[in-house]
């Protein structure tokens, strides 16, 4: 073969470039699947299972908005006895108290930028204000 | 031949003669107004009863249908007590995280106090009593029945809510573009130029805060009303008689029974908006 010394590492710095993300993954972190936190409060239960809440919670969060403010519909949902006042601040927050470490975990993962908090509050940012006075 | 001729001009005069008469017949016939004029008159005599107050332009008018949620405002008794007002204002500030903009030219207002002559531009006059002069008089969105500013929002962002004819906004379909601010003759909406966040003193956790871009405005309180609890400026005036809140199409209701007693005043009735806040002065 012809230019040994060339091809040889050549190919082997092209091979590392091409598998980047693969082994880049799997040395570092980055890969991992996010493991979002559970309430703090131990809560268990939720409107609905896990799997469909985390396939379709951005749906279930659609049909709420739409059922508050544009039919008025605000029916407070009562599940297993425990009171869930449809809406992001009232009903998910309550339980799912840590923003950062629940809902963001997925969301940097997946690359995802919903703009819920462009205007609802987090408790964090709540807590915040009420120091003040 | 010449008798042809003059049967053909006969006929085709007569054709367009019943060509031009016919559609006018058939609309003559098929207005209500006029086909069945009677009809038309015997159910609006019915209604004036149920109508009462709120409609005194109610000319031949259609019954009142279902919920419509309205306010008196007592300016009188506002006035007696200092502090009820700001008290007021306070309490819907803190209920809905409204920012307190230092530049008064993007004043986020929900409720506001204003000089009489600014609220009631068609009711001041030169010589007004000192009591309305000297005294600020209150403004909030009037949750017309006609509201302008839904005809003039683009994407359905405001609209009203049909079940108790709150005038409401969705602030995720807002996308700023203020139409509805030069709509509302009544100056009740407001344009946040900035992210408000900064600017709101305490937060309420149970309801959220807009974003910079988005127009806002009062709700009449519907989160605190589907809670069975009253708005917050009502409550904060409880025992005072300064605001009364209620059903205006319900005849028993205390709106009604306080609008039945006292001679009211609604902002710019000439707008035709049908406001559903009335004041006694």
């Amino acid at each position: 073969m012809y230019n040994k010394g060339t091809i040889i590492p050549g190919l082997i710095i092209f091979v590392l470039f091409v598998t980047f993300p693969i082994w880049f993954n799997g040395l570092t972190t980055a890969g991992d699947l996010p493991k979002p936190e559970l309430p703090p409060g131990g809560e268990k239960q939720c409107v609905e299972s896990a799997d469909y809440m985390r396939a379709n919670h951005m749906q279930l969060l659609n049909e709420w908005r739409d059922n508050v403010l544009r039919d008025g519909n605000r029916e407070i949902l009562e599940i297993d006895g425990k009171k869930y006042p449809k809406g992001l601040q009232t009903a998910c927050m309550a339980c799912h108290s840590q923003k950062e470490k629940f809902c963001d975990s997925c969301h940097t993962y997946a690359a995802v930028e919903p703009y819920c908090w462009d205007c609802h509050l987090t408790p964090k940012e709540t807590a915040s204000k009420e120091a003040i006075h | 031949m010449d008798k042809q001729r003059r049967k053909f001009l006969k006929i085709a005069g007569a054709s367009v003669v019943a060509g031009i008469g016919a559609p006018a017949i058939i609309k003559l016939t098929a207005t209500p107004a006029l086909a069945s004029g009677h009809d038309a008159a015997a159910a609006g005599h019915e209604a004036i009863p149920a109508a009462g107050h709120g409609e005194q332009g109610g000319h031949g008018e259609a019954a009142p249908q279902g919920v419509r949620l309205g306010m008196v405002i007592d300016l009188r008794k506002m006035n007696d007590t200092p502090g009820l007002l700001d008290a007021a204002i306070a309490s819907c500030i803190a209920a809905h995280n409204i920012p307190e903009f230092p530049n008064s030219k993007d004043e986020i207002k929900w409720i506001w106090k204003a000089p009489f002559s600014g609220v009631f531009p068609e009711h001041s006059s030169r010589h007004a009593a000192k009591k309305i002069t000297d005294n600020p008089a209150v403004a909030l969105c009037n949750h017309c029945d006609e509201p302008p500013c839904v005809r003039a929002c683009p994407t359905q962002a405001t609209f009203r809510n049909n079940a108790n004819g709150v005038v409401a906004m969705d602030y995720h379909r807002c996308i700023g573009c203020r139409f509805c601010m030069a709509a509302c003759p009544y100056g009740a909406r407001s344009f946040n130029w900035y992210d408000p966040r900064p600017y709101i003193k305490k937060y309420n956790k149970d309801f959220p805060s807009r974003m910079k871009g988005v127009v806002e405005k009062c709700n009449f309180c519907s989160e605190r009303l589907a809670l069975g609890q009253e708005p917050a400026c009502v409550e904060s005036c409880r025992g005072t008689g300064a605001i009364t809140f209620g059903d205006l199409n319900d005849p028993n209701s205390e709106v009604r029974q306080v609008l039945d007693k006292e001679f009211s005043i609604q902002r710019k009735p000439s707008a035709g908006t049908k406001p559903s806040v009335f004041y006694i002065v």
